[in-house]
């Protein structure tokens, strides 16, 4: 997962792609300016807009999605990138350069050493054999023989196509075929992967594989992937962040859960509907960034009147920069404000479970099922962002179920009732 | 009055032609001198070459690659026999000067029509220009190739090389040029993303896979040779042609009959080798 804070690999400033725009280029532009709407610039002035002003980043070590319908334009504007089609208007700045200023040569240039990319349909060469397609990139580089077998014949075993060096590609599966485009990009060694429907070719089982394959591979590898595709539910298995394309614009860039809980209009929530928000969850999507805190020190006294005011029945003790110390339970609080003393570390806090504001919720549900407290959320330094209970992660997951509307009995009334009970003070003292 | 044309808008094209050549021959002899002495090196040579084969190693040679060309023993059998039947007619050594003389002329063609056929398929306006051409040349009558080769290298078998060369390269540059244009998107694509510069991309992807039908227009090619050797022989090609030339003259259709039947032997030989190897290189690559 990349940070916010990492470098910027490939940034896309307003970029505009015109089909059929001869003679009338600047009208065009401007009717997108002016916000004039695919259709009736098509109707009206003949020019389909294939691309309308999309601006996004990808940050080092990111995997970013470009999902729409077909047609949307995700093709026109991931070729955009590489200049495989020209950009009528706009910046491509990538690794600091902007590409869409650099001669024929400066571009081949860029090709060679930043960028690698994965078709739809391949894109092999069906009479080189499965190794000399996978060292096509480095040939091109002009890289020796010798380094270049060998990064090849990493990569097919990278990609698990060992034994098949010497095939060529029509006696491999679709699948596999795929597979020497992967080894090939990754031969290459690229600063971004770029991939244009790289799985919609394969049948559904190999499909999933490859998807999860990938995954892994990605975050081994620490790839910096732009992957287009029209699949939702691989958008959301492999992005860290996910752009939504309508007829050639962009108009929602949010990660998987933001996406599913909050989706920018209609269109974005028709799109993904099918998606169970909860799968996607993550702990920040979870979370409440309201937890209850106190400093070594304080008086018990006072964090009572807290937790009876918020009903949270744990508080979390932190220091001046607010990283978690240890986390409290009411009993031993209660007690202590009985005789009137202060909250301090050895007197009975204890070391709390803790997860990162990324953790997917299937890896939550443990934590949270472990402790009687609260699980803190915390960035790499152990600063406290939140926390989260049983009841916010249920609640999470009640928002997914479908209750049946004829039958108001059918639906338990989980996040009131019941389950709060667990968490509140009972006289048992249960050690942790 | 009207069944005479008058004479007064009659153009003179003939004296033009002719004037036009011998204008070529006397400030650029030394070029067609030049390319004379090129095509008579490489023909003698390649004569010399077959010529000093012993025969049971031609026959070798057919039956091996009938062999690796079809992988059919029927074909291997008869292919060889048709060379073998050439022989038996008493026309081998006449067959490997007509062999010498195509192969020189398929050589010829492919050197010379193969980049045109890349530069029409690499530029709409060089196929805009050149297609014409082709159209004319492939509905021309093949006697009026003889007349331009007889002009500028008189008689022999150079002129008879370049006569056949004429008639029989426009299927190779059209082929070439199909080849090229019909080179799915998808592969040039990945290439340049790839970063190969245009040769590269022609080298690799372009050529490579228009291959097969390349092969195509070099079979057509060295097919209309054959059928301009027997054409050429009239102005001094020699082999087979001549002697159905000679068969003509003398009114001996036997003998006519004979080295027609080995035309159509040679033929079919180098089509089925030539068209056995595309096909397997054809279904390699798909
Ligand atoms: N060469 C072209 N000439 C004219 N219009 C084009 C051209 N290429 C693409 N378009 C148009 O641009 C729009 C976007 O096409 P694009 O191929 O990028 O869509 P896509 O999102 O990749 O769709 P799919 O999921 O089907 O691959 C479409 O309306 C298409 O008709
Ligand atoms: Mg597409």
């Amino acid at each position: 997962m990349a940070d916010e804070n990492a470098t910027v690999l490939l940034e896309c400033r307003k970029v505009s792609k015109l089909f059929n725009d001869e003679g009338n280029t600047q009208a065009v532009l401007k009717a997108i300016r002016d916000g004039v709407g695919k259709d009736e610039i098509q109707s009206k002035l003949g020019t389909v807009v294939g691309v309308r002003e999309a601006s996004f980043k990808v940050h080092q070590g990111e995997f970013f999605v470009i999902m729409g319908l077909s047609g949307s334009g995700k093709s026109t504007l991931i070729r955009t990138l590489i200049r495989l089609i020209e950009p009528t208007d706009g910046e491509i700045i990538i690794d600091g350069e902007d590409v869409t200023k650099l001669s024929e040569d400066g571009m081949r240039k860029v090709r060679r050493n930043k960028v690698a990319m994965v078709f739809q349909h391949y894109g092999l060469l069906p009479h080189k054999t499965v190794l000399e397609n996978a060292e096509y990139g480095l040939k091109t580089r002009g890289i020796s023989w010798k380094e270049r077998r060998e990064k090849a014949q990493s990569a097919i075993d990278r990609v698990g196509l060992s034994g098949w060096e010497s095939y060529r590609p029509s006696a491999l599966s679709g699948g596999m075929q795929q597979r020497v485009g992967l080894a090939r990009a990754l031969s290459h060694d690229p600063a971004i992967l770029l991939m244009d429907e790289p799985f919609s070719g394969l049948d559904p089982i190999v499909r999933r594989q490859m998807q999860q394959e990938f995954g892994r591979l990605q975050n081994e590898e620490d790839l910096t992937t732009i992957l287009v595709t029209h699949d939702l539910d691989e958008a959301l298995m492999l992005g860290d962040r996910i752009a939504i394309m309508r007829d050639g614009e962009i108009i929602q860039i949010a990660t998987p859960d933001q996406l599913v809980t909050n989706p920018a209009d209609d269109y974005v929530a028709s799109f993904v509907e099918g998606a169970s928000p909860a799968r996607f969850m993550v702990a920040r999507s979870v979370m409440s960034d309201d937890p209850l805190t106190a400093r070594d020190g304080d008086s018990a006294e006072s964090a009572v009147e807290m937790m009876r005011e918020r009903k949270i029945w744990s508080t979390f003790i932190v220091d001046g920069g607010n990283k978690v110390q240890g986390v409290m339970s009411w009993e031993t609080i209660q007690r202590l404000a009985q005789s009137g003393g202060t909250l301090h570390l050895g007197t009975g806090a204890r070391k709390p479970v803790t997860c990162d504001s990324e953790t997917p919720i299937d890896e939550l549900f443990p934590l949270v099922l472990n402790t009687r407290h609260p699980v803190a959320v915390v960035d790499d330094q152990g600063t406290l962002q939140g926390m989260i209970t049983k009841n916010m992660l249920l609640e999470a997951l009640a928002h997914d179920i479908d209750y049946d509307e004829e039958d108001p009995e059918s639906k338990p009334d989980l996040v009131a009732s019941e389950v709060e009970t667990s968490n509140q003070p009972s006289n048992e003292v249960t050690s942790v | 009055m009207f069944n005479e044309f008058p004479e007064t808008i009659e153009i003179d094209l003939r004296t033009r032609v002719n004037d036009a050549i011998s204008w070529l021959l006397d400030n650029f002899g030394g070029v067609f001198d030049f390319i004379a002495t090129v095509i008579r090196t490489v023909l003698l040579n390649l004569e010399d070459a077959i010529t000093w084969l012993p025969w049971p190693l031609v026959l070798g040679l057919i039956a091996l690659l009938a062999w690796t060309a079809t992988r059919s023993p029927l074909n291997t059998v008869v292919l060889t026999g048709l060379m073998v039947m050439i022989g038996m007619f008493g026309y081998y050594d006449l067959a490997m000067i007509t062999l010498a003389i195509i192969i020189a002329a398929v050589l010829i063609s492919f050197i010379i029509g193969l980049p045109i056929g890349i530069l029409a398929a690499q530029s709409d306006k060089a196929d805009a220009v050149i297609r014409p051409l082709l159209d004319g040349a492939q509905t021309m009558p093949a006697f009026v190739y003889l007349i331009p080769a007889l002009m500028f290298f008189g008689l022999g078998r150079v002129p008879a090389v370049i006569a056949t060369v004429t008639y029989a390269v426009p299927p190779l540059i059209r082929l070439t040029n199909l080849g090229i244009r019909t080179v799915t998107q998808s592969a040039i694509e990945a290439a340049t993303a790839y970063g190969a510069t245009p040769r590269q991309i022609l080298r690799d992807v372009q050529l490579p896979l228009a291959l097969p039908t390349i092969m195509a227009g070099v079979n057509q090619t060295t097919m209309m040779a054959l059928a301009m050797v027997v054409i050429a022989s009239m102005i001094g090609a020699e082999g087979l042609g001549q002697e159905v030339l000679l068969a003509i003259n003398r009114i001996d259709p036997g003998r006519g009959f004979e080295a027609g039947l080995c035309i159509v032997a040679l033929a079919v030989i180098i089509d089925r080798i030539t068209q056995g190897f595309a096909d397997q290189y054809k279904e390699s690559i798909s």
